[in-house]
């Protein structure tokens, strides 16, 4: 899966507006405490649809689903059936 | 929160007054006490936003309802001022919900405006079933933007928690005592 946490990092790096960047958080780093916003989660979230060609079920738009990198790629190998 | 960093002068005085505004369209019997949330919105956020996911933003976040009152998309990325102050909005009531890291479906939340030119808040779905668990008996909405920051104001009336006793805490830790604030 590091190709998918690498594209997950590029569409972090690209849409979460964090002020320090993406590259010196580790995976399971929280990215809401890094400066993330709720409302630059929702870019996040509608750019890794488009990165990923999936769509996000209204059970996974939560919160703790964008938190970390982790989190988003455990809930993009559910959606891909990795 | 998105710009409060930017929420200076003008805009801050134009804040205070839609708390006012709130808090005064309220009717506070005994047995309630009022719980508030304050949100703001860069606009040019939900702007760029809109640029680059255009319709299916604007449908995850906003009811139809909202999305005519913000005149998007005919108004294009100028839709993006109102619906900065609905998002906003949302954000507010979350805040005032309260529901521990889970937020409800954005369009759970909305904000209607009236003939009169005054807004109402609509909650459905989980978020109807939340604000009924806390005790909330109506809420008040007061919107604005100034200086490239949207704001919004909630104000909910809520079931007055039961007293403890003599000098106890209403059954309240600090932190609900003061209510949400971040």
């Amino acid at each position: 899966m590091a190709d998918v946490e690498e594209r997950i990092r590029a569409v972090l790096a690209a849409h979460a507006r964090m002020p320090g960047g993406v590259e010196a958080l580790d995976d399971t780093a929280d990215l809401y405490a890094a400066g993330m916003t709720s409302h630059a989660s929702v870019n996040v979230m509608l750019a890794i649809e488009d990165e990923f060609d999936v769509e996000f079920p209204e059970r996974l738009l939560r919160k703790d689903t964008f938190a970390s990198v982790s989190a988003i790629r455990i809930a993009l190998e559910e959606l891909l059936g990795a | 929160m998105t710009g409060a960093g930017e929420l200076v002068g003008e805009v801050a005085a134009e804040l205070a007054h839609a708390a006012a505004t709130a808090v005064g369209g309220l009717e506070a019997p005994s047995g309630v006490v009022c719980r508030a949330g304050v949100d703001v919105v860069a606009i040019d956020e939900v702007a760029g936003s809109l640029a680059t996911f255009g319709d299916r933003y604007a449908r995850r976040l906003f009811t139809e309802g909202e999305r005519e009152d913000s005149r998007w998309p005919s108004a294009g990325t100028s839709a993006a001022e109102g619906l900065a102050a609905r998002f906003a909005a949302k954000e507010a009531v979350v805040k005032v919900l309260a529901p521990d890291g889970w937020a409800p479906p954005w369009t759970d939340i909305a904000v209607r405006r009236l003939p009169s030119g005054q807004c109402e808040l609509e909650v459905s779905g989980s978020a109807a079933v939340l604000a009924t668990a806390a005790g909330i008996r109506s809420w008040a909405v007061s919107l604005t933007h100034h200086g490239g920051v949207a704001a919004a104001v909630i104000v909910a009336v809520c079931d007055a928690p039961p007293a403890t006793g003599e000098g106890g805490t209403g059954g309240w830790t600090d932190d609900e005592r003061r209510g949400p604030d971040g």
